[in-house]
């Protein structure tokens, strides 16, 4: 069987996001566990180049790549040692885990393999910033004006309190 | 029913992996820097379905392109305002792992 690019792109992504997810899980150094996760966002924004989401692809880059990870490096380097080792997790606990994980797998890819999706043959729509910023804010049908202005309400009301919460509070001599 | 030679399934199943993979660190680990990973993992595995979902089924909408912008809208909040507890816990009690951390009242 000829192997198509694409096939063999999506056989790459989803190697790399499964193997580094693992990874992430296990691995018994911190740092080493926040590079695995940046592989596994930068594949998924791959996924998303792949299916023709241009737009998302790069938010997942810049926001979760560039963002979120590295925000979750800067508060590993304040919190915690580089070079310590995490202690291995117990035998009992990590064997019940991963039979909860794997029963929990097989019953959903079971389920997924059953069901017969009905393809749709509708023209995909075309997507560039236009319609996506008039989408964003319009709200006739298929509009998300709700959403759009709950998210930035959201994120500032995380902002305020992001602040406030890490903010440095007076010592006892300074009360 | 394949766009580009690859079945929808084979999306489904490899955010599946990746969802059951997080909830395995989730129960896991310890720390909670670790544990707010493996989140990051099960809200990413659940935007491949949304968007996969969106170009296989109904690829004459942006639904899915849209939940999942709201999705890493609100994992960023979430990160940030986590990792300022993180930071503050460890300010206050000089560990992070989740055992250690037990009191409430200070």
């Amino acid at each position: 069987m000829e192997l198509t690019g694409n096939q063999l792109m999506f056989i790459i992504f989803s190697g790399v996001i499964v193997l580094f997810s693992i990874l992430t899980v296990t691995t018994r150094r911190i740092l080493r566990a926040a590079t695995y996760l940046l592989f596994v966002l930068i594949s998924t924004a791959g996924i998303y180049f792949m299916l023709n989401f241009q737009f998302l692809a790069a938010i997942q880059l810049t926001l979760y790549a560039g963002g979120i990870v590295v925000l979750i490096i800067f508060s590993i380097l304040l919190t915690s040692h580089i070079s310590q080792k995490f202690e291995p997790v117990g035998w009992k606990k990590m064997i019940l885990s991963a039979l909860a994980s794997i029963a929990g797998m097989i019953v959903c890819i079971t389920t997924i393999l059953n069901y017969k999706f009905s393809a749709n043959a509708a023209i995909a729509q075309e997507i560039n910033m236009d319609v996506i910023g008039k989408s964003l804010l319009s709200y006739e049908h298929n509009g998300y004006v709700l959403p759009f202005e709950v998210i930035s309400v959201l994120l500032l009301a995380a902002m305020i309190s992001a602040i406030v919460i890490a903010k440095k509070g007076k010592t006892q001599q300074e009360k | 029913m394949s766009h580009a030679g690859i079945p929808l399934h084979y999306f489904l199943i490899v955010s599946t992996i990746m969802f059951f993979v997080g909830v395995y660190g989730f129960l896991t680990r310890k720390n909670l820097i670790t544990m707010l990973m493996s989140i990051e993992l099960i809200l990413n595995s659940v935007n491949i379905n949304f968007v996969a979902f969106n170009r296989y089924l109904y690829p004459d909408g942006l639904h899915g392109q849209f939940f999942s912008i709201f999705i890493i809208a609100v994992a960023a909040c979430e990160a940030a305002v986590a990792i300022a507890i993180i930071i503050n816990i460890y300010r206050r009690f000089r560990t992070i792992s989740v055992e250690d951390v037990s009191e409430m009242k200070f």
